[in-house]
Order: C-alpha cells, then sequence, then structure tokens
C-alpha cells in the first residue's frame, strides 16, 4: 500500500527536479491527445520543441524566441518577488496595458520631434504607469485590508477598457480614416523600440529582461531587502521579529511588479506590436503567471521556464501551420504543463511510503 | 538590416527553384481571427479556403492558422507562411492590417490579400463586401416584426463597417416602423460566445425582442431561443440551425469565388494590387433563406429590397439623410460616395447614444 507522508521540509532535489519532469509529462500526455486527434504524435512534440531551434528557418524564430520570450520574463520577476513574500499581484496583464498606454502615449506626445530623448522618457513612463496601476491595490490593502488578488485582477478589466478608449479616442492615429488604433511607433524613428542588431530580436526589452534577471537574483541573494522577502514567505511571525515592516514590503513588491509589467508593455508597443490598438494585449500578465511558478520564483529559473514557455507558443504556431493542429489543442497543451507541474509538484513536499499491510 | 537580407536570400532561393519544380502547387494561405468553428466569420472564409482547394485540386495547396491574435503574433504567423512557400496569403481580419503591410515589404515576390482595411501595397490588395446592404434588408424586416419597436444591436469594435452596418438598418428601420428605437452593445471583440449571451440577454432584458449581431458565434442566437419570442438574423454565416426561428434570416458572406478568381490570377501571373468592395450584385453579401416565421407581405418587401439594391437601382445610403447632430448629410435624391462610407464615423439622425471614443 502507498501513503503519502509529509517531509519534514521541502525536498531540494524535487524542487529542481519537478520542472523538468512536468515538461516530460507534458510531452507524453500532449502527445496522446495529438494522437488522439490524428496526428502523428512525435513529429508534433518534434515540432513544437525542434523545429523553431533547429529547423529549416530557425534563423527567423530564433530571435522571435526572444521577442516573444523578453516580456514574459520581465513580469514574471516582477510578480515572483511579491510571490515569495505571499503577496499575489494576479493582474500583470492591466499594469502591463496601463505601462503601454503611457509609454506610447508619452511617445506620441513628442510626435513628430525628431529627438533622441523620446525613447528614455516613453521607458519611465511606462515604468512609472504599470507602477501607478499597481498601487491601487497595493493602497487599497494598506489602508481598507483588501484582498489584492481580486483588486489587481479586476483592475485588468479596467483596464482593457481604458485600452479601447484610448484606441477610440485620445490616441487614435488622425491618419487612420476614423479606424481605431494609435500611429504606428515603428514608423516613428525616435519611439521606436527597433532591433539593437538586426535579425537578433535582441530588442531593448529583452536587455531590460536580462538585467531584471540579474537584479532579481541580486537582490534575493545578497540584499538585506531580499532576505525579508524570503523570510516573510516562509514565517511571517518571524519576519515581524525581524524587523521586516509588511507595509512596506506590500509597496515594495506590488511597485515592483507593477513597473515591470508596465516596462514589459511599453517594449511591446514600441517595438513587436507598433500600435496601441484595442486587441493590443495577449494575455503576456496571467501567462507570466505560470511562468513565474514553472522557474520556482528564481530568477535563473524564470529566465529558462520564460524561453521554454516562448518556445511552445512558436513551435505550437508552426505545429498549427505545418500539420494542422487546432489553436485550442495547442492551448490545452500549455496549461497542461502548469496542470502537471502542480501535480508533480506534491513530491516536493510530500515522499511516497510504500506500507507493508499488516497481517491481520 | 541583416534579416530582410536573409529573407531575400530566402525568397531568391525559393525564386530560383521554381524552373526545376514548375509542377509545385500554388500555395495559398490564410489567416484566420477566430476558430474555423465559430460558425461565422471564419468558418465562411474556411469554406472559401475549401472551395479554392475542391476548384483547383492538385494546382493548389493550402495552409491556414486560426485564432491569430491581431497584434505583433499576427506578424510572425504571416511570415512563418510566407518564408514556408506560400504564393498568396489572405488575411481575414482588420487587425491585421499592419502587420500584413509589414511582411509584404519584405516578401515582394508574395502577394497578400487584406480583409476590410485600406492600406494597400503593390503586392498588397485589400477586399471587403458591402455588408450594410444586407443590414439594410435586415433592418426592413426587424422593424416590421418587432412588437416592442426596441431593437437590440451587438456591436463588436466602432470602425466604419460596424458603424455603417447600424446606420444602414436604422435608416431601413424607421422606413418600415418609425416608433423603432436601436439600443446598442459595443461588445469589443469579434468571438467571445460568453460576452456575445451577456450582451443578448441584457437587450432582451431591456425590451428588444429583435437582435442583431455584428459578432462571429451563434450565442445570441441561442441567447434569443431561450428567451422564445425574440428573433435574430444570422451573421457573416447562415447560422441555418437556428432555423426557422429565431433566425429568421441572414447575410452570408460568400468569399469562395473571390478566393478562386485571385488564387487564378496568380497562377496566371496576372495578379495586380487592386481594392475591391463587392456587394449583393456580386455575390459576395448574400441573404439567408427568409423563413416563414416571417409574414409573407414583409418577406415580399424584403426581397423586393434585396432586388432594387442587387440591380443598382436603389443605394441604402440615399438622401434626405442628416448626421446624428441634426447636420445636413446626403440631399434629397443624393447617394454616399464610397469614400464616406469607408471612413464613417458618425452616426444618422435618430439613433441616440454615442459612438464610443
Amino acid at each position: 500500500m502507498l501513503k503519502l507522508e509529509q517531509r519534514p521540509e521541502p525536498s531540494r532535489l524535487w524542487t529542481y527536479l519537478t520542472p523538468p519532469l512536468a515538461v516530460a509529462v507534458t510531452m507524453i500526455a500532449g502527445g496522446a491527445l495529438f494522437a488522439l486527434l490524428g496526428k502523428n504524435p512525435v513529429e508534433a512534440i518534434a515540432t513544437i520543441f525542434w523545429e523553431p531551434l533547429f529547423g529549416e528557418f530557425a534563423f527567423y524564430y530564433g530571435p522571435q524566441l526572444l521577442v516573444k520570450g523578453a516580456p514574459l520574463i520581465l513580469i514574471a520577476i516582477g510578480l515572483s518577488l511579491g510571490f515569495r513574500a505571499g503577496i499575489w499581484n494576479i493582474g500583470a496583464e492591466g499594469q502591463y496595458i496601463v505601462g503601454a498606454i503611457t509609454g506610447a502615449g508619452a511617445g506620441l506626445a513628442f510626435y513628430p520631434a525628431d529627438l533622441w530623448v523620446v525613447f528614455p522618457v516613453m521607458v519611465v513612463a511606462g515604468a512609472a504607469g504599470g507602477w501607478a496601476w499597481a498601487m491601487i491595490p497595493a493602497l487599497l490593502k494598506l489602508r481598507f485590508g483588501t484582498n489584492e488578488i481580486l483588486v489587481s485582477l479586476m483592475l485588468v478589466y479596467v483596464a482593457e477598457q481604458l485600452l479601447a478608449a484610448m484606441s477610440l479616442g485620445l490616441l487614435k492615429n488622425p491618419d487612420g480614416f476614423g479606424f481605431p488604433g494609435s500611429r504606428n511607433l515603428q514608423q516613428y524613428a525616435p519611439a521606436h523600440n527597433a532591433e539593437l542588431v538586426a535579425g537578433t530580436g535582441m530588442h531593448w526589452g529583452v536587455v531590460a529582461a536580462l538585467i531584471a534577471v540579474i537584479f532579481a537574483y541580486v537582490l534575493l541573494n545578497r540584499h538585506v531587502l531580499g532576505y525579508h522577502i524570503r523570510l516573510t514567505g516562509q514565517a511571517p511571525r518571524a519576519a515581524r521579529f525581524a524587523g521586516v515592516r509588511p507595509k512596506r514590503l506590500v509597496l515594495f513588491c506590488l511597485g515592483m511588479s507593477g513597473a515591470l509589467a508596465g516596462l514589459a508593455g511599453m517594449f511591446e508597443v514600441s517595438g513587436p506590436a507598433g500600435q496601441i490598438s484595442i486587441d493590443f494585449n495577449v494575455g503576456y500578465g496571467f501567462t507570466a503567471i505560470i511562468v513565474a511558478f514553472l522557474g520556482r520564483l528564481h530568477p535563473v529559473g524564470i529566465l529558462l521556464a520564460g524561453l521554454l514557455m516562448a518556445l511552445t507558443y512558436i513551435g505550437g504556431e508552426i505545429a498549427q501551420s505545418n500539420l494542422g493542429l487546432p489553436a485550442a489543442a495547442i492551448q490545452v497543451f500549455q496549461g497542461m504543463l502548469l496542470f502537471f507541474l502542480l501535480a508533480v509538484d506534491l513530491f516536493t513536499n510530500f515522499r511516497i511510503r510504500v506500507i507493508r499491510p499488516e497481517t491481520a | 538590416m541583416r534579416l530582410e537580407k536573409i529573407l531575400a536570400g530566402a525568397i531568391l532561393a525559393a525564386g530560383l527553384a521554381v524552373p526545376a519544380a514548375a509542377q509545385d502547387p500554388t500555395k495559398v494561405g490564410f489567416i484566420y481571427v477566430g476558430p474555423i468553428g465559430d460558425g461565422g466569420w471564419t468558418y465562411e472564409h474556411d469554406k472559401g479556403r475549401l472551395a479554392v482547394e475542391e476548384h483547383f485540386g492538385d494546382k493548389v495547396e493550402t495552409v491556414f492558422q486560426e485564432s491569430v491574435p491581431e497584434g505583433a503574433d499576427a506578424e510572425r504567423a504571416i511570415t512563418q507562411m510566407a518564408l514556408r512557400g506560400a504564393d498568396l496569403i489572405f488575411t481575414t481580419s482588420f487587425g491585421f492590417m499592419e502587420p500584413t503591410i509589414t511582411v509584404a515589404k519584405k516578401f515582394p515576390d508574395v502577394k497578400f490579400e487584406h480583409a476590410t482595411g485600406f492600406k494597400t501595397a503593390d503586392n498588397v490588395s485589400t477586399y471587403s463586401a458591402r455588408f450594410y446592404e444586407g443590414r439594410a434588408i435586415q433592418g426592413h424586416i426587424a422593424a416590421s416584426m418587432t412588437e416592442s419597436n426596441v431593437i437590440g444591436y451587438i456591436a463588436s469594435y466602432p470602425i466604419p463597417e460596424v458603424i455603417r452596418g447600424i446606420n444602414a438598418a436604422y435608416i431601413h428601420a424607421r422606413k418600415a416602423n418609425p416608433d423603432v428605437e436601436f439600443k446598442i452593445i459595443w461588445a469589443y471583440t469579434w468571438f467571445d460566445p460568453a460576452k456575445e449571451a451577456d450582451a443578448a440577454t441584457a437587450l432582451i432584458e431591456q425590451g428588444a425582442d429583435v437582435i442583431l449581431q455584428h459578432t462571429d458565434s451563434t450565442a445570441p442566437q441561442a441567447a434569443a431561443e431561450k428567451a422564445g419570442d425574440v428573433i435574430t438574423f444570422g451573421q457573416a454565416s447562415d447560422m441555418a440551425e437556428y432555423k426557422p426561428y429565431p433566425r429568421v434570416s441572414s447575410i452570408i458572406d460568400n468569399w469562395a469565388p473571390y478566393y478562386i478568381e485571385r488564387t487564378q490570377d496568380v497562377m496566371d501571373g496576372t495578379w495586380e494590387s487592386q481594392q475591391v468592395w463587392h456587394g449583393i450584385n456580386e455575390g459576395m453579401v448574400e441573404i439567408g433563406e427568409i423563413t416563414d416565421a416571417v409574414p409573407e407581405d414583409v418577406k415580399t418587401q424584403a426581397l423586393a429590397l434585396k432586388a432594387e439594391i442587387a440591380s443598382g437601382d436603389y443605394h441604402p445610403f440615399t438622401g434626405p439623410l442628416n448626421k446624428q447632430d441634426g447636420s445636413a448629410w446626403l440631399a434629397e435624391g443624393e447617394t454616399a460616395d464610397d469614400g464616406t462610407l469607408l471612413g464613417m464615423d458618425f452616426y444618422v439622425e435618430g439613433i441616440s447614444g454615442k459612438i464610443p471614443q
């Protein structure tokens, strides 16, 4: 007979083992799903994981991994700080949208001036926009004790309405024949977040994501604030004795994740997306939650998880177009990843003991 | 610009390979905004794709990608199709306009066709249908059948195409029944069954007994069926499974002839950039069966209106018409020009509420 038994403390081995294990199990279950849909499972899995990296058009897909992964990593790094301290910002999508709006808005305010200062101003405005949007749940939590999960999540829908209003009103392209959407920032050089080296996918957002990874690593391992974050998550009572001021921690964690999400939105709107439009957001803020957990809330883990997630997106698109897999099957496949991660995560905190049935 | 060079190299290589593989089928790609099973907009585009396959047999190969978000991801989806050797790519939603133009610049030898947009290039055409012609007929039937005199309208995005539809329906509803009033909900989606169902329910609760929709799912039809005494119209596709009631008629987008024609042009090397806007006359807009739930005289009037529009004797936007603010738009007998219609950003007189902005 098998019995689950709680470990005295989480297993370090399993902490590192669960993400690759979850990926492996997802491949098997996903393969079974694809087989049921009448596709060759090996070919489908190979297309998703192999084709973008080593296939015929890897020169195009490789850089796209960075483009797709950068916002995920940037947002997930911010979220992981709060998640470690038990502060749950679920509304990164909203902060991402608002950062894009303030960033693009700041840039368009200069249009058509050709000044070098435009882009730096947009960076600051994007971060500030995301930060301000995250301050709403933070201040409500501190002042009235509201639940930041609900408030930040609901603010996503408010941000979506704001996005629609901006696309149709204030930021609408005056030369757009009445169609919604802002001017295309790709065509306004001082505000364009172009590739730093053409053909590499490296834009300022990718650079920012890498800096965020290093910054978070140093913060968590070398700085007293990082220690406080970890302590609060693991032992809130002990944290209080150690001099942690929980209110300041809430402000810091929500503010930081909001600012990073805002930056991600700003880099996206000024680069790959190009314009504010009603459908600008595609769920990076929510997917980043998966990335944060898949990366074990560890900066380096998040870096890898973000790239893996980007791989499933891009490989999934290729599988759709080459093999005719339905879009929904790819989404199920991505959902499985989180599902199996949570499932195998059981082994981090529990172990299985074999109990011999006692003779009666 | 290394990527451009690589892409250009890839295209060149593909170009050089052509003589050796002259028997290669023409590859036609489709980028869809919704799932092919939406029962509406994307479903009809995919029917067009299947018609191309059936018409040309082995001479074509088609590929498609569904549920492509309008934004940065669309650019990758289109690039991917071009890289894999598509000769002709149809991008079938308004939001794909910018990405289509961007990708088209990098692949000068690939032909692109963008539905419902306004930006063209040497290798980018636009095509759309005069859906407003069908809306006029819907407005007439709706206003003739309503008992509450409240017509609900589920609008998607406040772009000219949608505003045009509202105006066309309203003008002809008022002609048939001067007491009728429109309630409009903006759903900000092309396809979201849950949101569409919510919108339909909200409109029914506000007294609407007719629901017109500019969104692509059949959720409003289901909501109307549940309510019992509400009629609807199929949007983009026939939505025949809700016949004869609540769905009493429909606007069907028939893209097949256009897709076949343009594929043929590419095969013959006669493809040229153009802007196409076809209506009932050309068969791009079809009126689905008007069911027996519609009184005989209303049906006769509706079919007469359809015949008049098709023959060109009547334009759905014929003066005298004023704008919502009361200012004059079209004088007696004057008809709207295509430029104004394509950029329409105002309601006609009588519609209450404001276009979101």
